[in-house]
């Protein structure tokens, strides 16, 4: 049966747009689904459906951070964040020196790039016989792994970068009489800065990857620690309580280094960047 | 040895004592195996417009970019002169097809690009207040229309106040209502600042609005087939018929060369 035209919802076509939803809700969406999924495990683990000495329920998850004590928390998490910290930071300005120098120079493309591509192409995990057999147990092993893991991306971000600047930018800085290391601060560098900083962030969050691997060796402190001490205990709540520490610490600097970029990339005409 | 060696002997004083600031002449250009331009000799007079046209592919732009310095793989020679006709560093500047604006500067930094952009610039800021952009000085790139960005190309173009300014196409990209209004802000610049303009065009009307000189260049490496003197009165109006005759002179030129 057709239906009545009037029983359409009338909106004139006059009328101005429905305003969108504010800020606020649109960027809280983003937490509905842990919410749901966090709600539906307690149900589950209350109702006796699943076993909770396997798939804790998120209460008891908190119970065992609260358990560890704030100290202890705090303590892993400075140690986790500042091997991140140090390792990204080796790795990216290494990356960015040695991406510069392979993005302006064929012969140093032809010399490197084929090397480091093999490199890239090694798992996190691979790596850590060799550096506990080079570095020992220490710091050193731990924060040359995360270098590693930071240096690609960043490194493959400002290659890609230069080798996307538009020609014709470069021609006309030739017709200034640009060249060199000029050419590169003031026009290859800044138009390579949007692929730079996708890498800087991709770099950031496989640096806490490789953290994570580093600090399952051999670690007295750390939330890979943490993991492997949950899993010797078999409990599975302080394993979810490092995996949760880890998917918060990670989303929180991704966030401040979206923040970064944004500000940084507002020059930008897309449809990602702020309007003008 | 002859005295055409001394590439100062080739420059020829002009009229008023001013002599030609730029002369370009190619004795062949190629791409690959096709050559584009053969014999061509082109000689800017100071202070006059000189319109190049011919059909796509003909090479127009291809001399354009030799006199610019940026396309050196060709045989022949590009000679620049001061005033006294003294052979002169390359003083030129260039707009192209599009603006070509660095996204990540502000306008007035774009404009004064050559001296490293500063802060505060009142050269750039006075110049853009001539082509009408004085309210978007501190504005990206990104803030401008198309018609706004080119104005801002040709204010970074005479900004280093050089002795010729070379544009190829400069128009073609944008409507015909900003196209017009363009045009008539480009002959009034090149009026106030003396300079020599070589414009490449595929608009015959804009060539004959604009030349003082309209050259005509053939297909397939004839060279430079016509030339036609435009001795009408600035400013010119696009209405007078003075205009449209000229504009057939040069369609007849244009059609013998290129069989069209």
């Amino acid at each position: 049966m057709p239906a009545e035209p009037q029983a359409l919802p009338a909106v004139p076509a006059s009328a101005p747009p429905r305003p969108l939803p504010s800020r606020l809700p649109r960027r809280s969406l983003g937490l509905l689904l842990p919410a749901l999924l966090l709600g539906g495990v307690e149900l589950a683990v209350r109702a006796g459906w699943v076993q909770g000495h396997l798939l804790p329920a998120p209460s008891d998850v908190l119970q065992a951070l609260l358990g560890l004590g704030g100290a202890d928390v705090a303590g892993h998490v400075l140690a986790s964040a500042g091997r991140v910290a140090l390792g990204f930071l080796c790795g990216a300005v290494l990356a960015l020196a040695v991406g510069t120098l392979v993005g302006l120079s064929r012969t140093a493309e032809a010399l490197l790039d084929p090397s480091f591509q093999a490199l890239r192409a090694i798992p996190s995990l691979a790596w850590v016989p060799l550096l506990l057999l080079w570095l020992g147990i220490d710091e050193a092993p731990k924060i040359t792994l995360i270098a590693i893991g930071a240096f690609f991306p960043v490194y493959m971000g400002t290659l890609s970068g230069i080798r996307d600047v538009d020609r014709k930018l470069v021609e006309l800085a030739r017709l200034y009489g640009l060249a060199g290391a000029t050419l590169a601060r003031r026009v290859l560098l800044p138009a390579a800065a949007p692929a730079v900083l996708n890498g800087l962030r991709n770099g950031l969050s496989l640096a806490w990857m490789f953290m994570v691997a580093a600090e399952l060796i051999a670690a007295t402190r750390g939330l890979g620690y943490l993991l492997t001490d949950g899993r010797e205990l078999g409990r599975a709540d302080l394993v979810f309580a490092a995996i949760l520490l880890l998917a918060t610490l990670g989303k929180l600097s991704d966030s401040l280094m979206q923040r970064w970029e944004q500000r940084a990339l507002s020059w930008r005409d897309s449809l990602g960047s702020t309007p003008a | 040895m002859s005295a055409t060696a001394d590439p100062a002997a080739l420059v020829r004083p002009a009229a008023g004592g001013r002599a030609d600031p730029l002369t370009v002449q190619v004795l062949s250009k190629r791409f690959g195996e096709r050559l584009v331009l053969h014999d061509v000799n082109l000689v800017l007079r100071a202070g006059e417009t000189v319109s190049l046209v011919g059909a796509s592919g003909c090479g127009k732009s291809t001399l354009l970019r030799i006199a610019a310095g940026l396309d050196r793989d060709y045989t022949g020679q590009v000679r620049f002169a001061d005033a006294a006709g003294r052979p002169a560093p390359r003083d030129i500047g260039v707009v192209f097809q599009e603006p070509r604006l660095f996204p990540w500067l502000t306008v007035a930094q774009n404009v004064a690009f050559g001296i490293g952009a500063p802060r505060h610039d009142e050269h750039a800021l006075a110049l853009l207040a001539e082509v009408g952009l004085a309210a978007q000085a501190q504005a990206l790139p990104k803030q401008l229309s198309g018609g706004q960005a080119q104005r801002a190309a040709i204010a970074r173009a005479l900004y280093a106040q050089p002795r010729v300014l070379l544009l190829d196409e400069p128009f073609s990209a944008v409507d015909a209502f900003t196209r017009m209004k363009l045009q008539d802000l480009l002959a009034g610049l090149a009026q106030r600042h003396g300079v020599t303009l070589l414009l490449v065009t595929h608009d015959i009307e804009e060539a004959v609005l604009l030349g003082d000189r309209v050259v005509v260049l053939g297909s397939e490496a004839q060279g430079i087939v016509d030339e036609v003197a435009i001795a009408l009165p600035r400013p010119r109006d696009r209405r007078d018929v003075r205009l449209a005759s000229v504009r057939a002179h040069v369609l007849d030129a244009l059609h013998q060369a290129h069989a069209l």
